[in-house]
């Protein structure tokens, strides 16, 4: 059973295609992973996905749900929720009411919306920061804080973009924890990363994409040794002083 | 959080009391710190809510204004019901800018540049509509009745006015904890991460746009009945639209008290420096001691005078960050 399935996906700038016939399916309760080079197109598939960015052609179903043309917030309430690769913390609240944000999306009363975002931020691990300000957080924190937005907000598939980068090798396996939990809610995930660490403890299944196209796709182990994925981020000529 | 209900209750309470002791001038002075501490909360839930800025809100008040006057004058309709009216055009009107501006994504200052557009047209027009005075505006007829809402002294006016800017500090505190308060934040903060977590940021926008408006126009409707005149280059002009925004963002955007306590910091300053300027032939030079104090408060008090008192208070009033 698929949770989420893209169709030929296609997205210009003008005169520059940034996806072109993009198809992938992510399975209910995978953890699927989308690599590729810095401006393969990684985060335009992301904001074609959300609703951000009108597809250009393609089509992307959300359950049997034909997303095409649905506004942010509607995709959302589906239960598709993303996360931004420039984190977007509310500054001036606190760490609860930007939680609060998202848990009110399923809960119409604010008693058990916020109980349930106590919830959320006692399960990132920001409960002893649950009412600072989103401003005084640190970056690994914000990076949760993000995390606990999206997941507040129940849904069935949870898209990441690049939630490890910048992050220390302990703060990443602590996410890595943390995003496998969320997985085993029975929630799945899609994964933009660079951070292979992350990717390769993380994913049943890789994706590789590079100038908008898909160029690889099978396990974490196999994508890695890829003639066509070390291409893409080393180079020809790299590989060819290899052998 | 009780000490500082327990404070605000007192001077409330000192608030009804005043005018056994104040004479007839003293008393307007505080109508008009009412009235636009009134103006810059209607204008506060739109701007220091969801963050979206207008700088035409003159326009609501010029709508509440003139169609209770007019309608009082023709009909002889009661202000009361006329302030009402008023107020639900200035929704329509509002919804108009808000659409335009919010649908089509127009931000920051391409839709300040709408709302002020609206407001000048309107402006312009009225200034050519003969039953509207054209330039000259209109004079009210002077029936003092609470009927008419007209009055023989300022006293009345003083708690009308007190009522409308408790009214509005009520409201807008229930609003900011409340789930359409805590949503428009949101999009105030961040309006597409707030999309990205379901919020229809349109809809907000579109709420918070139509409730500033209809309290402005209720604003404009008291301001015409307390001042028997009005026209389209005050009621309606750009000057007012300034002026009433310069409360709250001194006082404190996006806070319940922040327009009150900067409508008792600049309208006196503007009330006494101006007669006491006059005097010595230097008029306007309040416009400059509120530009001064403008900048002193950009520079050292960022998000306004209240959030720096508030947490300079803090540990006296027991708040919370």
């Amino acid at each position: 059973m698929n949770a989420l399935v893209v169709e030929s996906l296609s997205k210009n700038f003008g005169g520059l295609t940034a996806v072109q016939g993009l198809s992938f399916e992510l399975h209910e309760r995978e953890i699927l992973s989308l690599i590729g080079p810095n401006g393969a197109g990684k985060t335009t598939v992301f904001n074609c996905l959300t609703g951000f960015l009108p597809l250009d052609s393609g089509d992307v179903r959300l359950g049997d749900r034909s997303l095409k043309r649905l506004r942010p917030h509607e995709i959302c309430r589906l239960g598709m929720v993303r996360t931004f690769q420039i984190v977007r913390p509310f500054l001036n609240i606190s760490v609860l009411d930007n939680v609060l944000v998202g848990a009110m999306l399923r809960e119409r009363s604010l008693a058990r919306a916020r109980a349930k975002a106590l919830e959320v931020v006692e399960f990132v691990g920001l409960g002893r920061f649950s009412n600072a300000l989103a401003a005084v957080l640190p970056l690994p924190l914000r990076k949760r804080l993000e995390l606990a937005k999206a997941i507040a907000t129940r849904p069935r598939v949870l898209l990441l973009d690049e939630v490890m980068a910048g992050l220390n090798p302990t703060e990443v396996d602590e996410l890595i924890q943390l995003i496998r939990a969320v997985n085993q809610e029975g929630i799945s995930v899609l994964l933009i990363e660079h951070v292979m660490r992350g990717v390769i403890a993380l994913s049943q299944r890789v994706i590789a994409i590079n100038y908008g196209q898909k160029i690889a796709e099978g396990r974490p182990e196999e994508i890695v040794k890829n003639p066509a994925v070390i291409e893409a981020y080393l180079g020809r000529e790299f590989l060819e002083s290899q052998g | 959080m009780k000490r500082l209900y327990l404070l605000l209750s007192g001077v409330f309470a000192v608030l009804i009391l005043l005018p056994l002791l104040l004479d007839k001038y003293v008393i307007g002075i505080f109508v008009m710190i009412f009235y636009y501490a009134y103006l810059g909360q209607a204008w506060n839930v739109l701007t220091g809510y969801t963050g979206h800025i207008s700088l035409g809100h003159a326009l609501y008040v010029g709508i509440g204004a003139y169609i209770s006057t007019y309608l009082a004058q023709q009909l002889n309709l009661t202000p009361w019901v006329g302030m009402i009216l008023g107020g639900i055009v200035a929704v329509l009107v509002a919804s108009c800018i808000g659409f335009l501006g919010f649908r089509f994504g127009l931000r920051g200052v391409y839709f300040v540049i709408l709302t002020i557009a609206f407001a000048e047209i309107a402006r312009l027009v009225v200034c050519h509509i003969k039953p509207l005075g054209g330039f000259a505006g209109i004079f009210l007829d002077f029936r003092p009745s609470f009927y008419n809402l007209q009055f023989r002294g300022n006293v009345p006016y003083y708690y009308i006015s007190l009522g409308l800017m408790a009214g509005s500090v009520l409201f807008v505190r229930l609003l900011e904890v409340s789930r359409m308060g805590r949503l428009m934040i949101a999009v105030r903060e961040d309006e597409e991460a707030a999309q990205a977590l379901g919020v229809d940021s349109f809809k907000y926008s579109m709420l918070a746009m139509g409730i500033s408006a209809f309290m402005t126009a209720l604003g404009g409707t008291f301001f015409a009945n307390y001042v028997y005149y009005i026209s389209p280059n005050t009621v309606l002009s750009m000057g007012l639209s300034i002026e009433l925004i310069l409360r709250p963002i001194i006082g404190g955007l996006g806070t319940a008290l922040g327009p009150v306590l900067g409508s008792f910091i600049l309208t006196p300053l503007s009330e006494i420096s101006r007669s006491y300027f006059a005097k010595g032939g230097l008029e306007g030079l309040h416009l400059i001691l509120y530009g001064v104090l403008a900048v002193l408060v950009v520079l050292f008090m960022r998000r306004g005078i209240l959030l720096y008192l508030r947490r300079a208070l803090a540990p006296v009033l027991r708040l919370e960050p």
